[in-house]
């Protein structure tokens, strides 16, 4: 199906989110459309699928003016979008994933949809059963399985929003095939991210979008340096790899054991020196949080002992941990991470240790200017924490960590950040490492993970690897292991 | 078995009911993302109303049709205010809770003790002549038979239809659920009116059927629609096992009837006793979810740890997932 976009405008209150796009996508190709965080992608797929209304402009389709009202009515018409965090419902079956939504009689025919799914997983050489629940799977495959839904659903466009985020390499692989083939059978694939390796390697043509306009379409041969000069309207310099590893182990991991219902971790030795960083590697729920919550405290081992600065601190609780210098940044920053509601001057009352009564308001605003100028937020004092925005909680999380810490627990520090802020936060944590902080932190980009890390572990399935030097490994090596080849 | 056991065993059955209708009610509304906290209230009041309604107009189906009716508008009103005026669903449910007790005893204050209408028994033939089975399952009113087939369509209805898997997909997901197709505020207010129409129902059942009569404040019907809103979160949101809840508790009430006549406990003892059980079974259901749990079952040996931790993840339930959110179409 063929899709032209005229003169569409989008705003979110002040924010011009699409301002006039005006662009083709023809039929059986694999459009990429590259661009920043909040340059607009997003929301022009929005529009496309029915969840927002442009506010002026039209959408063609196959040359036909259309209006599309609701995401139903985009599948209606052969416009399906697998979102970033696939919209399926985790504690339901696959079937009944399927069947939800679906057109008929009261009782679904259950065998025939059973069916279809298995020869769908066939045709693309996916293992999903249909009655396993959603839950259970990984995000690659829950990916998958949307796809597998989409094109039982009829769809001739689909469209994927960053989908390579959190599935591993061999799944990319696969996700890649799957789309190749099916613009070779006629559908339209919009391909929406903002990995120039990835759009380079796919899509045979590409679209580049900054601060919500359009800001050119490109054909192959592409040239790397020309996309970063139109995602960003400057080139990019990259962030330095200094390493800050001294050889004075500080924490000792003896034999560690640890389990959930689903997962069990077995015999985990390691040595965490001074000012090192440790990047764990894995697709999601490979064990890397309960590694990190046994770090903090949070989760008791099983078995084995945790050894910090030649004290033992097996069994010991979290309040123990936080004293010793542990900090836990979790990846759900407004759920667990910061307080919805309060303004920063009251995240900084709460994380500053106080023996008075009351507060000292003015030393603390004092405190919160001072942490604002310098870990550059954008906010002001007295600003809520969930107005800011993703990159500024993260920089507000960064600030609110106290001074003397030796071991900073991170998960997916830079996830949704544009690549300036990640960057930033960056250089902010190797500072601490001069001062003989270790960092652990997890991370679904394998390529931040080589780039600021001094070691590696790499959890497959209830595995943990040796410690893997980041020096000598490839982004490659690295997918293999967490894909479960080369154990 | 002596006639004493079979009675008492009979009598958990009949109790369980109006309790049983609540809970899944409760079910069918908690599972498509809104709480409706007013049960206990609801109860009472469509109690009342079933029963002077049948006494003054001499009948026993508008009796029950009040007693729906009066359990839907408070629905009704619970839906309105949280959906479309998105106050809190918790504050307006609970104060409906208070208002239609207290509403109930003033509006029935006329109505106390007098004599009125009731269902009677209708043992179904063949089966009632079964020994053990057919005097406890099938010597009962209409309401009893009901409830048997309610359990089951409720249950067939939330897992098995089409219908039934977009009630969950609006309680668990709604954006996704909305992507999908469904209207998810006109749902909403549909499962919150048809639970409440259920869980008025369960009035009329006690005032009409199980516990006949009204004698306003001791009626002793207080208290039981907050039980029943555990016994949905006991339940674990799955009408079959709602409805064990719902015997649970009936035997725990048949259980205190029976001390009364054969040991010198203090009445008022038994009375209150099915309610803290209640929580300790609550408090049994969900320990798995605290921290200390966890460790100290890390602590434990290999055999009796990975034994009791999956003795504790069957017990375990966990909520639609957007119980209590409400949903704008972005």
């Amino acid at each position: 199906m063929k899709i032209s976009f005229q003169h569409i405008n989008k705003w979110f209150g002040k924010v011009h989110a699409n301002n006039d796009i005006n662009f083709t996508i023809p039929s059986g190709t694999i459009q990429g459309i590259l661009g920043e965080n909040g340059a607009g992608k997003s929301t022009l797929m929005k529009v496309l699928t029915g969840f927002y209304q442009a506010d002026s402009g039209e959408i063609f389709l196959d040359d036909k003016a259309v209006t599309i009202s609701s995401p139903e009515d985009a599948v209606m018409m052969g416009i399906g979008m697998l979102h970033q965090d696939p919209l399926d419902f985790p504690p339901m079956k696959v079937i009944d994933n399927f069947l939800l939504g679906t057109r008929g009689g009261l009782f679904p025919n259950r065998k025939q949809v059973e069916k279809d799914i298995t020869r769908l997983s066939q045709e693309f050489d996916f293992q999903i059963n249909p009655d396993s629940f959603v839950e259970t799977l990984t995000v690659g495959e829950r990916q998958q399985l949307e796809i597998l839904r989409l094109l039982w659903l009829g769809v001739k466009v689909l469209i994927l929003d960053e989908p390579t985020t959190g599935i591993s390499a061999n799944q990319k692989e696969k996700l890649f095939a799957t789309l190749l083939k099916l613009a070779s059978q006629g559908l339209t694939v919009i391909f929406v991210s903002h990995k120039l390796e990835e759009v380079e390697q796919l899509c045979s043509r590409v679209a580049v979008f900054r601060q919500g306009q359009l800001v050119g379409e490109v054909m192959p041969p592409y040239d790397t340096d020309q996309f970063v000069y139109m995602m960003f309207g400057k080139s990019v310099e990259v962030a330095d790899k200094s390493t800050f590893r001294s050889e004075v182990p500080y924490i000792k991991l003896e034999n560690i054991s640890l389990e959930d219902y689903r997962l069990r971790l077995r015999d985990i030795n390691l040595e965490i020196n001074c000012g090192e960083v440790i990047g764990l590697a894995g697709m999601e729920g490979s064990g890397q949080r309960l590694f990190l919550r046994m770090l903090t405290g949070l989760m008791r081992p099983v078995g084995g002992s945790i050894l910090y600065g030649g004290h033992n601190f097996t069994g010991r609780t979290y309040p123990v941990f936080q004293k010793a210098g542990v900090a836990y940044l979790p990846a759900a920053r407004l759920e667990e991470g910061l307080i919805p509601g309060m303004t920063l001057t009251e995240h900084f009352i709460l994380s500053e240790e106080h023996h008075e009564l009351f507060v000292n308001q003015k030393s603390a605003i004092d405190l919160t200017e001072d942490r604002i100028r310098e870990f550059y937020i954008k906010g002001t004092p007295a600003s809520q924490i969930e107005q800011l925005s993703g990159g500024n909680q993260q920089r507000a999380l960064l600030a609110l960590l106290r001074n003397k810490l030796r071991l900073i627990l991170m998960e997916h520090p830079t996830r949704g950040l544009d690549i300036e802020s990640a960057i930033w936060i960056w250089s902010k944590m190797k500072e601490r490492c001069k001062d003989c902080t270790s960092i652990v932190f997890t991370s679904s980009d394998l390529d931040e993970i080589i780039q600021y890390s001094d070691r590696i572990l790499v959890f497959f399935g209830g595995l943990v690897s040796k410690p893997i030097d980041a020096d000598t490994t490839t982004v490659d090596e690295l997918g293999q292991l967490i894909g479960g080849k080369g154990w | 078995m002596d006639v004493a056991t079979l009675t008492t065993l009979a009598g958990i059955v009949e109790y369980a009911v109006p309790v049983l209708f609540a809970s899944i009610g409760e079910n069918f509304t908690e599972k498509a993302g809104l709480i409706n906290l007013s049960v206990n209230g609801t109860i009472i009041l469509s109690a009342m109303s079933g029963f002077v309604v049948a006494m003054t107009v001499d009948s026993i189906f508008l009796g029950f049709l009040v007693g729906a009716v009066v359990g839907a508008i408070v629905a009704a009103i619970v839906a309105f205010s949280s959906i479309t005026l998105k106050q809190s669903q918790v504050a307006i449910g609970f104060v409906l809770a208070l208002l239609c007790r207290d509403l109930a005893y003033f509006l029935g204050a006329p109505y106390t003790n007098k004599p009125g209408l009731f269902l009677s028994k209708v043992p179904i033939p063949v089966l009632a002549d079964i020994p053990f089975i057919g005097p406890v399952f099938f010597n009962h009113s209409l309401v009893v038979y009901a409830s048997y087939l309610f359990i089951i369509i409720a249950y067939v209805f939330m897992f098995k239809t089409r219908s039934g898997l977009m009630l969950q997909g609006i309680g668990e997901r709604p954006s996704a659920a909305f992507a999908r197709g469904a209207n998810v505020k006109a749902l909403r207010y549909f499962y919150t009116i048809l639970g409440g129409l259920l869980i008025g129902l369960a009035g009329p059942m006690y005032s009409l059927a199980v516990k006949i009569g009204w004698a306003g404040q001791l009626s002793g019907l207080d208290g039981i629609g907050w039980i029943a809103l555990a016994i949905t979160i006991f339940g674990g949101w799955n009408p079959l096992r709602v409805a064990f809840g719902a015997y649970l508790f009936g035997g725990l009430q048949q259980l205190g009837i029976t001390l009364q006549s054969t040991t010198n406990i203090p009445i008022q003892i038994l009375q209150a006793a099915p309610f803290p059980l209640m929580i300790f079974t609550l408090l049994l259901v969900n320990v798995g979810r605290a921290e200390w749990v966890d460790r100290e079952l890390a602590a434990m040996p290999e055999k009796p740890r990975i034994v009791l931790s999956k003795i504790l993840r069957a017990l375990r339930t966990s909520p639609p997932a957007s119980l209590g959110v409400p949903f704008e179409n972005e």
